[in-house]
């Protein structure tokens, strides 16, 4: 068993998915207190080589990448089968995964045969008495949990988004890199990946928005979005919407903000409609500003929001729409 | 097409939050009284599913949970729903099992059971969140898995799953047999009709300890977890809101705009 971290880095399309950074700004800091190296791992189809080499600058010792067409689309399976690999060469202390769709896919499978602590969706990771500690929101972000692992040896921990700090950027840092060969055999591993579609909402990107209208059960219907794309055209806002939004087929999954959504971290977050539940939340609660307007001066968003208006958002948004618009040509 | 479904049944996760209590102390979670436990909503999503290819395909669905008596009406809802049969497992030695240990018992269960060709379970459960039972369980019986299902169908060569991702949908196609994790975008739970609640009542639910499914009780159990928690506590948020309020909610839209504006939000 060594002291290293190993990182599970990620692709996003033809760059480096900004969890990869996340990852490594973490990982770096328990490999210094573990008094180990950190190693990052990226997997993909072509390009992965060149894109795994721009990890050393974020903080990685050593940067193994596996490229190969049967990684292009993800399975579990053939992406277990070579992280496993990794896992047996390297034998880190600790294991960091992003919680992603694949992160959270891989890490408990790994953990149960390795025999692991696992610790989901951290916000914090630190090391106690050399073992990895974290901690977790729990029960939607009601309450926090303080975990530590009880084993010295492989430890495994998943990320949340947006919750550590990005990795600082080292041009010209010194870093070993490998390309690691990739021996899975597409009969062997019972699955095979079909296609990805993205879906893409039209405008801003919830993600990267600095401004995000959101809007929740209150709205009443699907047609009253329009309310929220008026405003968020003149803020050029992304427009985001709640769980009960999306389970009434109001609007599509990729909109949702929240615990099993997007977790969003504007600069402005406008909540419309939204009671402010746990779960939502939790993909809100990285905002730095908050306001919410309600009709019922009790819901719960009202703790979390700077300003607030109680009322009818179909008076207060285009009156808000129409001011916002004059402030903004002035 | 046989299906198992494993269920948890949590703390509703819609109570209003004054009511959400936690013992710093026993670093656990103070159950609300009078408030009845519910089936998981993912896990729910995870019955429907399996009830759907069931009315599609034939075959029978069994639905289990490990838990105390409370964990039977959820077993019975699910059989008012529309499963075939139902399973308990319960024993003292399962008492404070984290996601690991509760994988192991309910891979002992399954391999009790007359062979499968589906097992469902929820992507990750409202309370603790661990999203790891099921992937461990996955990962106990060998199975291939395919995790947060926004639609499954079964095609000539096995299943087609699509998984509801972060910003779009990647589809897979697994063999049989497999565990899949339902997402809530896979469908609306149906209510349990009058005629499935008396025929769920009629029905007998086996209840099977350790010794049943021959589970090692070093092996499960609180003294079989990986991790140890340390505190345990709820978050305090400042409730700091200025209320912006004008003649006509007009007007306090306006002012809200001129807010943003000075803190130079806008």
């Amino acid at each position: 068993m060594s002291n290293n971290v190993l990182i599970l880095a990620e692709r996003a399309g033809d760059k480096l998915a900004l969890v990869s950074s996340e990852l490594c700004g973490i990982g770096r800091k328990l490999a210094d207190e573990k008094g180990g190296s950190l190693v990052a791992l990226l997997l993909g189809g072509a390009g992965t080589h060149e894109l795994a080499k721009g990890i050393i600058a974020l903080g990685a010792d050593k940067v193994l990448a596996a490229e190969s067409d049967i990684l292009d689309g993800y399975t579990n399976a053939a992406y277990l089968k070579v992280i496993d690999a990794v896992l047996g060469e390297e034998n880190p202390n600790i294991l960091l995964v992003a919680n992603t769709s694949m992160g959270r896919d891989v890490a408990p499978r790994l953990a149960f045969r390795h025999n692991a602590c696992y610790a989901h969706d951290c916000t914090d990771l630190s090391i106690e008495d050399g073992k990895l500690a974290a901690i977790r929101p729990v029960h939607g972000g009601s309450a926090i949990s303080h975990i530590r692992s009880k084993t010295d040896s492989l430890s495994i921990a998943s990320t949340r988004a947006k919750a550590l700090p990005l990795a600082d950027i080292e041009e010209g840092r010194e870093g070993e890199f490998m390309e690691i060969g990739v021996s899975v055999d597409a009969d062997e591993i019972r699955m095979h990946f079909v296609e990805a579609k993205k879906v893409e909402a039209e405008g801003v990107r919830l993600e990267d928005a600095e401004i995000v209208v959101s809007g929740g059960r209150g709205l009443g219907g699907p047609e009253n979005f329009e309310y929220l794309q008026e405003l968020a055209k003149v803020l050029k806002a992304a427009v985001g919407a709640s769980r009960a939004a999306v389970d009434a087929g109001w609007v599509p999954t990729p909109m949702q903000v929240g615990q099993t959504g997007k977790i969003v971290s504007p600069n402005l977050y406008i909540a419309v409609g939204i009671s402010g539940a746990m779960q939502h939340m939790v993909g809100a609660g990285p905002s730095k500003n908050i306001v919410a307007i309600n009709t019922d001066a009790e819901a719960p968003i009202f703790q979390r929001a700077r300003y607030g208006i109680v009322g009818d958002y179909k008076k207060v948004i285009p009156a808000l729409t129409e001011k916002c618009k004059e402030l903004m040509d002035s | 097409m046989d299906i198992i479904v494993c269920i948890k049944q949590v703390q509703d996760p819609d109570i209003p939050p004054r009511d959400f209590k936690v013992d710093e102390e026993k670093m656990d979670v103070v159950p609300p009284a009078n408030v009845s436990p519910v089936i998981n909503g993912f896990c729910e999503n995870a019955v429907e599913a399996a009830i759907n290819l069931k009315e599609e395909h034939g075959g029978k669905v069994t639905v289990m949970t490990m838990g105390d008596e409370k964990a039977r009406d959820g077993l019975k809802k699910c059989l008012a729903m529309g499963c075939d049969e139902a399973v308990l497992l319960q024993d003292e030695a399962f008492e404070g099992s984290d996601a690991f240990a509760t994988a192991r018992i309910l891979a002992s269960a399954v391999q009790k059971l007359e062979g499968f060709d589906i097992i469902l379970c929820g992507r990750l459960s409202s309370d603790w969140s661990y999203g790891t039972t099921a992937l461990a369980l996955a990962e106990a019986l060998d199975l291939p898995s395919v995790s947060q299902l926004q639609k499954v169908e079964k095609t000539d060569s096995g299943i087609r799953c699509e998984r509801a991702l972060e910003d779009g949908v990647e589809v897979v196609e697994v063999s049989t047999p497999c565990l899949l994790t339902a997402s809530n975008e896979i469908n609306t739970p149906r209510l349990p009709s009058v005629k499935g609640i008396l025929m769920a009542s009629r029905k007998q639910i086996p209840v099977w300890g350790a010794t049943d499914i021959e589970v090692d009780p070093a092996s499960v159990g609180k003294a079989a977890a990986t991790f140890e928690v340390t505190k345990f506590y709820k978050p305090v948020f400042d409730g700091n809101c200025e209320f912006i309020e004008g003649e006509s909610l007009e007007d306090a839209a306006g002012a809200l705009a001129l807010r943003l504006r000075e803190d130079k939000i806008i």
